[in-house]
Parts: C-alpha cells; structure tokens; sequence
C-alpha cells in the first residue's frame, strides 16, 4: 500500500474543511451557549461558503483516493455544489424562524452541517462502506433535527417516526450490501462493476433490490414513502424545507451513482424496478395531494411527486437521462426553497399557520407574498415559460427519446392532476374572502432567497442552455470508460 | 449418525431470519417502542452475521471491517432513538405504539 500523504487526501479538501469546521463551531457553541445561535448561524453560512468557494476552485477530473473509497468526478462536484447551495439556503431560512418559534438553539445549524458532510460523503462514496457511513452519519442528523422542538408533541412525533423507518432502511440497506459482498467478494464500486459484468447470479439480484429498497426511503420513493408526510407536517417548517430542499438531491445522486457505476451491468434488472416506483410515486404524489389542507403535507406529496419525474430520467438512463435529472433538481430545488420561504412567512400573533385556508384572500393583505407564491405553484405546476415548465420538459424528452412512451404519457397526465393541487392554492389567496393579515416581519435572508428563487424561475427560460451545459458535463462523467482504468491502477497500487 | 458440519448457508439461513424476525417484530409489535429498537438492533446483527460468515468464507477481511462499523453506527443509533423516545414521552406520558398517531392522512 501507497503511503498516505497530505497531498493525496486534496480532492476531499472541501469535506474534511467542513468536518473540522463543524466540529470547532460545536465547541463554540457549547462554550458560548444559546446565545451564539445567530454568530454560529452565520459562521455556518460562512463555511457554507468557502467550501463551495473551494469546490469550485479544485480540477473535478476524475480522482479516487483512500483506496477507492473517495471518489471526485464531475458528476459527484456538481452535485455537491447542489447540496452545498441548499444547506446555505436551508440555514439562512432557518434562523428566523429559530427564534419565532422559541427553539434557539446553537446546535441546529451544527446539525444542518453534519449531516451536510454526510450528504457529500454519500455523492463522493465510492465504496459501500463509504456510502453507509455518509448516509448514517447524514441520517442521524436529521433524525434529531426532526425532534428539536422538544416541546412540542407533533416534532417528537415526527422525530420518532423519522427514525423507526429510517433505521429500518438502513438496515434493509445494510442487509443487500451484505449479500452483494458475500457474492461478489468486494464492497468497491469500480470492482463490483468489474464482478458483476462478469457474472451475476440470484443473490446479487436480491442484494440489488434490498438495496435500492433501502434507498428508495431516503429519497421517499412511493412504496416506500409512508414517513415523508407525518415528518414534513410534524417537524418544525424550517426543519422541513430542509429536508424538501437537499437529502433527496444527496440520495438521488448516491442512487445514480450506484445505478450506472456497481449495478450497470444489470440495468436489465434494476430498470424494471426504477421504472415501477417512477410511476408509482408520480400517481401517489398526484392524487393523494388532491385531498390535504395542510401546506406542509401537500408539499410532502409534492415532492413524492417530483421524486417521481426525477426517477424517469434515471429510468431513461444514458447520459440525456441523467443530464435532465440533474436539470430537474436543479431547478425543483430552487422552486422548494421560495415556495418554503413564503411557508415560513405563515405566522399569523406569532403563531405558525399552516392549513391552506389560511392562505385565504393573501392577494390582498399581502400582494407580494401572494404573487411570489402565485409564480413558483405556477413553475411547480409546470406552466410554461417558468422553470418548472422546462425541468418537466427536458424529463419527458429524454424519456420519449428513449422510448419511454408509458412513463412519459403517464407523466404528463399526473402532472396535468398535479397542477390542480397548486392551482387551488392560487385561487385560494386570489378568489377567497380574506382571513385575518399575517405578520408583516420578514427577514432580509428570507426575502433574499425568496427573491432569488423566483428570479431563476421567471429568467431561466432566456438562457437554460448554461445550465444545460454544466449538468451534460455532470452525467457524460458516469458514461465514459476511463473509470475502469483508473480502478485497475488502484489496486495495483493496493 | 454422522455429525453434521455447519457450512456457509447455515450462518446465512440464521441471519435471514433473525433479519426475518426484526421486520415482522417491528410490524406486528403494537405495544412498546423500547421492542421497536430492540428489533431494530436485532435487523442490524442479522446484518453482522452475515458479514462475518461471508468474511470467514471468502477469506477476506472486508466484511469484518464492516460489521464493525455497523456495530459503531448501531450504538450511535440506539442512543439518537432512546434520546427521540425520551422527548416524546416527556410530552405525551407513554410510549405505546398506538398513541404515535397525532398525524395522519
């Protein structure tokens, strides 16, 4: 074995800056105590920021490292810097509300970043241990994140709930991990790959389900979906942005990477699978909107939904395929964060509100919050030329080019009864009597990412081709074949 | 009558079902949490002796490495869900299966 060296452990650069940088705010925090809840917010935005700065300031070839257990391509930069952008966001939503709702505490924003780093050691795994580790270490954050209010009975709830199905997938994950490695004799994705196309037999396949099993949970894949509206109702709504902004973008990603890397050479198997539970959760997300008055849990069928549209560019495979996943998050994250920063804004004698009711006549109390809201249900409904419009275009493009005729009709028509859950929130605020005005105190972050979200929205159709561009430089890096060189020299070197 | 040798499939039919028995334990149990984290922690040994038995037969020590760090992860978990299990009880007095049922829908 190679010996270790500083300069070896650089394409982890922004991981470990901000593992360390966790760790030093912890201190902080429990030196200074709750009062430091806001200087520790900041410091974490801060952080926040200069890993992004030196994410985008490193060479993203392809570089393995720690035996292979680390990887950095494109692919795994570009959705790091997704998920770095939607923790930034998710703090700087939070902080506000932190205080409104009495539950200042200094270790939410060190728990946002924890489970931060866990979510860009899962896009880096390369190993399934790496990927156990990074899920577990992302999991346990959000398990306490989800119970913070302690007060409250609803977020214990959740917390709970959270935490129970959660474990279980961890250990369903756990329990096709081990068969993977008991038939194939390695846990390393380029030598899974190399395994497994040479031969595969029952166990492997089985393997292959619990796991993607296992990860269907994360990403709150229909039939797998049953906590994601109890703990996006029951969590505290700062809480809950966080989580409808970033770990589905951290497990869809792990997911890819497992598809296309380890799993590639049974794309025969696995695409029964991904094709099945795209549908699935684009019906589920659908329908069972149809019937809900919470906000909170409308949005949580919201994004069972758009796991569902994201699923069919996975289901398409190749590198259109996943270049229109990439897109679609992209673009669904920027719409959840404006859509929960204007859910924040619900507080009506400084008590949250969050029945969809409560929305009513919003048009005239509050005309800016209403229009903000009005355009991103519109992006979200995927009326053309917001955002949204696009990111479900480029998904059933790619679908069509790869002959998913089913899944991309039956997209188009879930998407059609979709879009009357987000248009009767419209016409709530604009057509009925008004309820009493909300408080007017909006913080400057808020409005900042508020703004941002539906600045994108309005403006990316003048030029969606930047995007475009970056997103096909993502996926062509899970596409080419110089990987499997790069994994021979590894073990040799081992 | 010939001693039988424990081979390979009967370390793996052990851990299918003591796996088996956690999933069912979760499910079926509608009375205490407590047995809801004991099943849980019953899942992720399952889980260990899997690894074990395919790291001894393959000869490779991987698989151990592995259940180890399961083990790690599993006290971790354990202390976050006794810590979950706590708060919820301080606010609502019981730890019954059925009384987790303020949201629905």
């Amino acid at each position: 074995m190679s010996t270790l060296t500083l300069s070896h452990l650089s394409p982890m650069l922004p991981d470990l800056f901000l593992a360390v940088a966790g760790m030093v705010l912890l201190v902080a925090g429990v030196l200074r105590g709750n009062e430091s809840t806001d200087f520790i917010g900041r410091a974490t935005i801060f952080c926040l920021a200069i890993a992004a700065a030196l994410l985008i300031g490193m060479e993203w070839s392809r570089a393995e490292i720690l035996n292979g257990m680390f990887l950095l391509d494109p692919f795994a930069g570009f959705m790091k810097l997704l998920v770095i952008g939607g923790l930034i966001a998710s703090v700087a939503l939070s902080m506000q509300y932190l205080h409104q709702d009495y539950i200042v505490r200094f270790e939410y924003p060190v728990l946002v970043l924890f489970s931060g780093i866990g979510m860009m050691l899962m896009v880096s795994a390369h190993d399934m241990l790496a990927l156990y580790v990074g899920l577990e270490l992302q999991s346990l954050a959000l398990y306490v994140l989800a119970a913070i209010r302690r007060d409250h009975i609803k977020s214990a709830e959740a917390g709970m709930k959270y935490f129970v199905l959660g474990a279980i997938s961890s250990g369903i994950l756990l329990f096709g991990i081990s068969l993977l490695y008991g038939y194939t004799g390695t846990t390393n994705f380029a030598l899974l790959a190399d395994t497994l196309s040479a031969n595969m037999s029952l166990g492997v396949i089985i393997g292959l389900v619990f796991v993607l099993a296992g990860i269907a949970f994360k990403i709150s894949a229909v039939p797998f979906h049953m906590w994601t509206p109890d703990v996006y109702e029951g969590a505290p709504t700062s809480v809950t942005a966080f989580f409808a902004i970033v770990p589905k973008v951290a497990a869809l990603a792990l997911l890819i990477r497992l598809l296309f890397e380890p799993f590639s050479a049974l794309q025969d198997q696995w695409h029964q699978i991904i094709w099945f539970i795209s549908l699935a959760s684009m019906a589920l997300g659908a329908f069972s909107g149809l019937v809900q008055n919470n906000i909170k849990r409308l949005l949580a069928y919201s994004s069972i939904g758009n796991m569902g549209y994201a699923l069919i560019g996975v289901a398409a495979a190749g590198e259109m395929g996943i270049t229109a996943v990439v897109v679609y998050l992209t673009i669904y994250m920027v719409m959840t964060a404006g859509v929960f920063g204007v859910v924040l804004c619900m507080r009506r004698d400084g008590q949250a509100v969050e029945k969809i009711d409560d929305l009513s006549g919003l048009s005239q109390n509050s005309p800016a919050l209403a229009y903000a809201l009005a355009i991103l249900m519109f992006s979200l409904s995927g009326i053309p030329p917001l955002a949204g419009f696009f990111g479900k275009f480029i998904i059933f493009q790619a679908a069509v080019e790869s002959g998913l005729y089913v899944l991309a009709v039956l997209g188009v028509l879930t998407s059609v009864v979709a879009a009357n859950y987000y248009l009767r929130v419209i016409k709530v605020m604009f057509f009925d009597d008004p309820a009493d005005k909300f408080d007017s105190e909006i913080a400057f972050s808020r409005k900042l990412i508020i703004g941002f979200s539906i600045f994108v929205t309005l403006v990316f159709i003048l030029n969606p081709s930047s995007l475009v561009e970056k997103s096909r430089a993502a996926a062509s890096a899970l596409f080419n074949d110089s990987h499997y060189v790069a994994a021979e020299s590894n073990t040799d070197a081992s | 009558m010939e001693l039988m040798e424990i081979g390979l499939s009967h370390y793996l039919s052990l851990a299918a079902m003591l796996f088996t028995l956690g999933v069912f334990g979760i499910f079926l149990n509608r009375k205490n949490v407590i047995i809801i984290l004991m099943c849980i922690e019953l899942m992720l040994l399952a889980v260990n002796v899997n690894f074990v038995a395919f790291s001894a037969f393959l000869g490779d020590l991987t698989g151990q490495v592995f259940s180890l760090f399961i083990l790690t992860v599993a006290a971790a978990e354990a202390a976050i869900g006794l810590a979950i299990l706590v708060v919820f009880f301080r606010n609502k007095g019981s730890i019954a299966v059925e009384d987790i049922s303020s949201m629905k829908g």
